[in-house]
């Protein structure tokens, strides 16, 4: 169990609903429910993952919690320099700028996240430009020290984004996200516009740079063997919700929630010998703008019991480290991955 | 066992050229493989290595400026007589008639590939009537029935529905139905699952599975993803930079891979069968880009068992490694001398 004085974010009850408009007067009519009352933590120098499938609010959590948005409700504790914790949802905007600097971002598509206009140094350097480093001589040399850091050659700043191939774009975006010495960085989706061959290359990066800086990481993902591979925690979402959060190894070993083991049941396993048992879910993701009644996974849960139609299970800790949200999470004995 | 049945689809030395202003585009240079009945053929390779070139070839519509510039596509047609696929017109009635009777295609975005402005129903009706040659009525009903197959909840209703009011997975089932609906005998599937969740990924290749085991119909299966391609294929095909670098049944790939690619490929995978938070084995470096493509075999310069003065010098030919799997790679052509290889063409950089 984290001892309280490691969390660097903290966030609790968070909620981001969007509404739905309608007609010539732009009624409201309704309200998507992004995120609905998600709460988790995470520890200094540790990486909590975020998985789920599209439309499960991972992102939109992700965005609150930079406060790129602004959430309808819940709060954001973040740990600053001088080990005091600031509630970031509460705060007036001009009072997150400063804070900006410790969270910064990783964006998921190397391509469009780089101006085309703007050569490495630019690209690198506004960060510390916006945040006051005027001196160009530093800018250079502390531009050169990243990309070297993020295994560029730092002879490469005066080029720009074309002459360089995705993996080698998503570094220099790694590099500017690194520009100010960030706490957190939130990185979404980081290699899933990439090829196989490379993704690795990103990871092994982020794994080293994780150790070498003490960095915290919120990983959003939507595949399951990459974040295995990256995270010390994982918190898996559906429909605005997180359903079950814990290591990685109680995750993907011993699984307590059943859409968890359906999720990890349906990725495709790279062994022929394996061909499997899979369960396949049927029917579709709820809508989030019409949840239904109770358990929002009740209508797709081969579980299902008449308590999951009727009342919305509560996020439990039924063991030190491992929350759940299943009426049925105690009884049920599930299969995770490595044993059958 | 394969070498008693025929294939069905036999590509030869096939090479598809994209010529423009900066350069030629080598997208496939010398792809060669055999879809064989009721069978799956997976095609793996990361992007560039011309895995779906080699598709649109096969349908001829390849887009300008590309061209097929060599090779043979041979399909055994129903009544058993051959067709050269190369030699038809693109355009011409035959080719039209076996697009969609003897081939059909899923796409990779079920978003882009219905038009936003019919409906589903539309689409596939009018495919129905362009290729089965029956009346709009009976092309309706055709329709439903496929849709039903396919797994579409209440296919009387949603036959009338636009591609936007479907859900991702419903409008890959629904592109599925196009792709069935006048029964050919080979499927090509180009990422069918790359754009869909887990979940959904899960529910279109059981589909698939189910509609291959009921129509026998042969599918080629073309992805990066390695394990859709262990779940799925009887038969996998390596790709990198429009080459074949190796080639064999699903398990010798995963199992006992030979060409230093295919090796690499398997480690560098974060599976979710592996330790977490290990680093990865990678390959280095990235893919080159098209116009500077390497001399001799096209991996030479990522390849941790380079041969200098042999890899970088001659393009190495798919040799049998065994009864069934077969590789292009210099380390298993150690007794052939190295002038025996193709030679690269000339003008190459």
């Amino acid at each position: 169990m984290a001892t309280m004085d490691q969390i660097l974010l903290d966030v609790k009850g968070l909620q981001k609903f969007f509404p739905i408009r309608r007609g010539v007067l732009q009624k409201v009519v309704g309200y998507v429910r992004a995120v609905d009352d998600v709460t988790f933590y995470i520890n200094r120098g540790e990486t909590l993952s975020l998985v789920g499938e599209s439309g499960c609010g991972k992102t939109t959590t992700s965005r609150c919690v930079l406060r790129a948005i602004d959430p309808t409700a819940g709060q954001i504790h973040f740990r600053t320099d001088d080990g005091a914790m600031i509630d970031i949802a509460a705060l007036p905007e001009n009072k997150v700028q400063p804070l900006r600097r410790f969270m910064q971002m990783i964006f998921q598509d190397p391509f469009s996240s780089l101006n085309p206009r703007m050569t490495l140094l630019d690209i690198v350097g506004e960060p510390m430009l916006v945040n006051g480093m005027t001196d160009r001589q530093e800018r250079q040399e502390r531009v050169a020290e990243l990309l070297t850091l993020v295994g560029m050659r730092p002879e490469y700043m005066r080029r720009f984004p074309h002459a360089f191939s995705g993996g080698q774009r998503q570094r220099i975006g790694i590099a500017r996200a690194l520009a100010l010495n960030p706490q957190l960085v939130v990185a979404d989706e980081p290699v899933s516009a990439l090829d196989v061959s490379v993704q690795a290359q990103i990871l092994n990066l982020m794994l080293r740079l994780q150790e070498q800086l003490g960095l915290t990481y919120l990983f959003v993902a939507h595949d399951l063997s990459v974040v295995k591979h990256i995270s010390e925690r994982v918190a898996v979402m559906y429909v605005g919700r997180i359903v079950e959060m814990a290591t990685t190894e109680k995750i993907f070993g011993s699984p307590k929630h059943p859409y968890t083991e359906a999720l990890l049941s349906s990725v495709p396993k790279p062994d022929p010998r394996l061909r499997s048992q899979r369960i396949v879910l049927e029917g579709e993701v709820a809508d989030p703008a019409n949840p239904p009644t109770g358990c929002y996974f009740h209508p797709r849960c081969r579980y299902a019991a008449e308590i999951c139609r009727q009342e919305t299970p509560a996020q439990e800790e039924i063991e030190p480290g491992h929350y759940v949200a299943c009426h049925r999470a105690r009884e049920l004995s599930l299969r995770g991955i490595g044993k059958s | 066992m394969q070498s008693e049945q025929k294939p069905l689809l036999s590509v030869r030395n096939l090479k598809t050229y994209f010529f423009q202003d900066e350069g030629t585009v080598k997208a496939v240079d010398g792809a060669t493989f055999d879809v064989y009945p009721g069978k799956t053929l997976g095609i793996v390779g990361e992007s560039g290595c011309g895995k779906s070139v080699t598709a649109q070839s096969i349908l001829r519509i390849v887009d300008q400026p590309g061209r097929i510039v060599d090779g043979e596509i041979v399909l055994r047609g129903a009544d058993g007589n051959d067709v050269e696929l190369t030699r038809l017109h693109p355009d011409s009635r035959e080719m039209r008639d076996i697009r969609g009777t003897e081939i059909g295609l899923v796409f990779q975005e079920p978003m882009t590939s219905f038009s936003p402005v019919h409906t589903v129903g539309n689409q596939i009706v009018e495919a129905i009537r362009l290729h089965c040659g029956v009346n709009e009525r009976e092309a309706r009903i055709k329709a439903v029935e496929t849709l039903r197959q396919v797994g579409i909840p209440k296919p009387e209703r949603r036959i009338d529905e636009y591609a936007f009011e479907l859900s991702g997975g419903l409008r890959q089932r629904a592109m599925i139905a196009v792709a069935l609906s006048c029964n050919p005998r080979l499927l090509i599937a180009d990422e069918p699952t790359t754009a869909l969740d887990v979940t959904t990924q899960a529910q279109i290749l059981d589909l698939l599975r189910q509609l291959q085991e009921q129509r026998g119909m042969a599918i080629m299966l073309i992805t990066h993803n390695l394990g859709v391609i262990a779940e799925m294929a009887d038969d996998v095909v390596v790709m990198y930079l429009g080459r074949v670098v190796e080639q064999g049944p699903v398990d010798a790939i995963f199992h006992s891979p030979q060409h230093p690619y295919t090796r690499a490929l398997l480690r560098s995978i974060p599976s979710i069968e592996s330790t977490p938070r290990v680093e990865l084995p990678t390959i280095s470096g990235s893919i080159p880009h098209p116009y500077n493509r390497p001399s001799g075999c096209p991996f030479y310069p990522r390849c941790p068992e380079f041969i200098p003065g042999t890899c970088d010098q001659a393009e190495p030919a798919l040799r049998a490694v065994s009864e069934q799997q077969s590789v292009s790679c210099f380390l298993y052509q150690s007794q052939v001398s190295q002038g025996q290889g193709t030679k690269p063409s000339e003008g190459m950089a």
